[in-house]
């Protein structure tokens, strides 16, 4: 009973590979964004910062890409590794989408990436910069299908089952990927992944600031654009995330009432419900305990009226409840992290007004810190909404129980051990060499890598006469 | 059976075929670089090698996703059976492609000798694990899956036999002739030279295996017999043998000739391609043998016509896309040529 099952070990090892998998893509759905915006800033203005900021970023997407791409791998066997009752039921369903991802998105970004990252030279500037168009349209087109495939899993719609098998055959397409929680979804992880890449940029130039102030010089141009252009970024994005949070959770009530109740660590449904800030909530005794409430605000945040009905979790069976426990919490971890975001934004605003943006050092180290923040609200906000679907996988349908591979434990824990060790030393690594390259300051004719590796062989650096074009081709490590 | 039903698993073995193939063909070259860093040590020489890939390489691997995606969704009985029972080989080629993926970018990031040296090893030992479970997943597809009511029924080291194991080691082997022939094409120099005498005994060794597996393999079950020795089917599949001899012939002259750059590439992409017509040729109609045929493995009409309709239009165009990448970055690998 108090041993660990295969089924919670198969839970738990895609948990981690999709949760660290996650970062990356949310990272290049963001940066690859900003540098075609970077990249067309450049050309329309001929401006040399604008050159240097997008050498400097490029460098860092080629790592987060390649990042991306491997942990992504994993990602579309795993589904059949650990869950093979899962495949076979819902394939005919999620498989065709995983499908049209590969074939409208991954390969139009691995196809056009080379171009982008080492093609300067060769295809001309407007060859290129179509092509850093393409690898960030292909971000967005793969998000969309990936959204599309798990928004169908929260919110099932135009299939039959077989009886037979128990498959789920599809009948309806269109109504299959416009589910109805999937324009809510693409909206929040979209907005999401510019807020991850808005708040690691800003962090970047906030850490470069802080610096030029210590050591008493000017920072240069590329530091404070960034730092600008972030800052920008984040008092346009954040209010609306905020928004578009708010509407995916009126569409959860709706279609998810159980979730809600979880989230909220309600326990009876009510009119005029308070919210509770904080408090325990107890699978076992039916009850939030510690609790801290403000009167009616539960209300008022859902079903904006002050009457309106708020579900509890006894409505729902005991089998049929998603743990209150964690996702209680990790969706407050995401709210508040979302409401500092804005005070960030709000922060800059301010400062901007004083004129006193550059200068004032507790903007900065508010930025520095809030780097992560964009990452850890995203995962803490997958938690939720993917916690929040159990016991399903196809919610309401299919039960997670009924989904897992007949695989043994054993089997499962050596893999989880494997998976686990692998993925600290390569993605800790990544991490460092991208906090690395971070930490080195963009400066005026940014070059590429070959000015910041001393290890480098002779025979690869470029020669003078080569110019800022090698410093393209170069901008890929 | 309907047409639809009938016709359209026929179609999507035919793409989930080509799409292996591609992925062997665009892929194969690249792991068998990395399993080359086995006998060229030089950093310099390692540094070209790796920029003859180092623009194509993610979109070789996607050849691989785009497998198990369709996979996934027009043979989702295959998937969910195939999966399970090759659980340990097709972890173990998971992470060792994560860790040559990131060796790509890691090893130039390095900023000590001795770091440098770890991500070398890293690209090495994750191609040449990634080929080896390609091997075995093959091998033990072929030798056959047991499968009792749409589920994996046997242990966990089925797939662990010596013909599994020898598939392994005889697609490693292959890949690094391939990535062998990829320089000669790509390089010029000292490099291309000993790339050109590295092929040479790869490619005595992948013939006579070639040979082994072609023997061995209607052994393990007796169906695959049948596909080659029943008249009149012989007729249809003779030439198959036929034309791995006559490669032989080709790239030996070219190899030998150092004028020649291309051919010796193109023969041995030949034989991967003729082996992988041979393997359909016994298998078919099967996805899992013995148990799963295309059809029992297949989703409803109405998934495989979703994705067909997409897949006929966007394949071609990946295809265009593709090759236009290549094109961009035609040409010799040399000294002058930084990608990193």
């Amino acid at each position: 009973m108090n041993g660990i099952t295969a089924l919670e070990l198969a839970r738990y090892q895609f948990a981690f590979t999709v949760a660290f998998h996650i970062l990356f893509p949310s990272f290049s759905i963001g940066l690859a964004a900003y540098l075609a915006v970077l990249e067309g800033l450049w050309l329309k203005t001929g401006k040399q910062v604008f050159l240097d900021l997008f050498q400097y970023w490029l460098k860092i997407f080629a790592i987060g890409f390649s990042m991306g791409v491997v942990s992504g791998i994993v990602m579309s066997y795993e589904f059949g590794t650990n869950w093979s009752q899962f495949s076979e039921k819902a394939g005919p369903v999620l498989g065709p989408m995983l499908a049209y991802e590969v074939m409208t998105a991954f390969f139009l970004e691995a196809g056009f990436l080379g171009v982008m990252l080492f093609g300067m030279q060769r295809v001309g500037r407007g060859l290129h910069f179509t092509a850093t168009c393409l690898v960030s349209i292909g971000t967005l087109i793969s998000m969309s299908w990936i959204l599309a495939s798990n928004s169908w899993m929260q919110t099932p719609q135009g299939y039959a089952i077989d009886p037979g098998t128990g498959r789920f055959m599809p009948t309806d397409w269109l109504k299959i990927i416009f589910n109805p929680s999937f324009p809510f979804r693409l909206v929040h992880m979209g907005l999401a992944a510019f807020l991850c890449v808005a708040l690691v940029v800003g962090a970047t130039g906030a850490f470069h600031l802080l610096r030029s102030a210590r050591l008493g010089k000017t920072p240069t141009d590329a530091v404070r654009v960034m730092f600008s252009m972030a800052m920008w970024m984040l008092i346009a994005v954040a209010p609306l995330q905020i928004l578009a949070g708010d509407t995916q959770g009126l569409n959860t009530l709706e279609y998810q009432p159980a979730k809600i109740a979880a989230i909220e660590g309600d326990w009876t449904t009510r009119g005029r419900a308070p919210e509770i800030l904080f408090g325990i909530p107890n699978m076992q005794t039916e009850r939030t305990d510690y609790a801290v409430e403000v009167p009616l605000l539960g209300s008022l945040i859902l079903t904006h009226s002050l009457d309106g009905k708020v579900p509890g979790l006894k409505d729902v069976p005991r089998a049929d409840r998603p743990n209150s426990t964690v996702i209680f919490f990790t969706f407050r971890i995401m709210v508040g992290l979302g409401m500092l975001m804005f005070a960030l934004g709000a922060f800059g605003l301010l400062l901007r007004w004083r004129g006193t943006f550059y200068e004032n050092a507790w903007l900065q180290r508010f930025a520095l810190a809030m780097g992560p923040a964009g990452f850890i609200a995203l995962l803490c906000g997958w938690v939720t909404t993917e916690v929040g679907r159990q016991p399903y996988t196809v919610y309401g349908v299919l039960r997670t129980v009924d989904s897992v591979s007949p695989i043994a434990l054993p089997g499962i824990a050596t893999s989880m051990v494997a998976f686990v060790i692998v993925y600290f030393i390569v993605f800790g690594a990544g991490v460092a060499i991208l906090l690395r390259m971070m930490g080195a300051e963009p400066h005026y004719g940014e070059t590429g890598p070959d000015v910041h590796d001393p290890t480098r062989t002779a025979g690869t650096h470029p020669g003078p006469a080569q110019g800022s074009a090698v410093g393209h081709a170069g901008g890929a490590q | 059976m309907g047409t639809a039903a009938h016709l359209l698993p026929v179609v999507w073995a035919c793409i989930a075929a080509f799409t292996v193939l591609a992925y062997i063909v665009l892929d194969g070259f690249d792991l068998g670089l990395g399993i080359l860093f086995m006998v060229e040590h030089e950093s310099h020489d390692r540094d070209v090698m790796v920029n003859t890939v180092a623009p194509v390489w993610d979109g070789n691997e996607t050849w691989l996703v785009l497998g198990g995606a369709c996979l996934y969704g027009v043979f989702p009985l295959a998937y969910g059976t195939i999966l399970p029972a090759l659980y340990p080989p097709i972890v173990a080629m998971l992470l060792a492609l994560i860790f040559r993926g990131v060796a790509f970018e890691f090893r130039f990031k390095a900023h000590t000798r001795e770091l440098r040296r770890l991500w070398d090893f890293s690209f090495f030992a994750g191609s040449l694990v990634a080929a080896a479970m390609q091997g075995i997943i093959l091998g033990a597809l072929i030798q056959g899956i047991k499968v009792e009511h749409d589920q994996y029924a046997g242990g966990w080291f089925d797939w662990l036999t010596p013909f599994s194991l020898f598939c392994g080691f005889a697609v490693s082997i292959g890949y690094a002739l391939l990535g062998a022939c990829w320089l000669v094409w790509r390089t010029q120099g000292e490099l291309q030279v000993r790339s050109r005498r590295y092929a040479k005994p790869l490619a005595v060794i992948v013939i006579t295996m070639i040979v082994v597996v072609s023997l061995w393999t209607p052994e393990l079950q007796r169906q695959y017999l049948r596909h080659w020795y029943v008249w009149p089917r012989m007729i249809y599949v003779a030439p198959v043998p036929v034309l791995v001899a006559g490669l032989v012939v080709i790239f030996w002259r070219s190899i030998t000739d150092e004028t020649v750059h291309l051919t010796p590439l193109l023969c041995v992409l030949g034989w991967f391609f003729l082996c992988f017509t041979g393997l359909g040729i016994s298998i078919w109609p099967w996805i899992v043998p013995p148990a799963i045929d295309i059809w029992q493995a297949s989703s409803p009409p109405s998934s495989q016509l979703f994705l067909l309709v997409g897949a006929v239009i966007l394949i071609p165009v990946v295809l265009g896309y593709t090759a236009y990448a290549y094109w961009v970055f035609r040409g010799k690998i040399s000294d002058e040529t930084h990608y990193h």
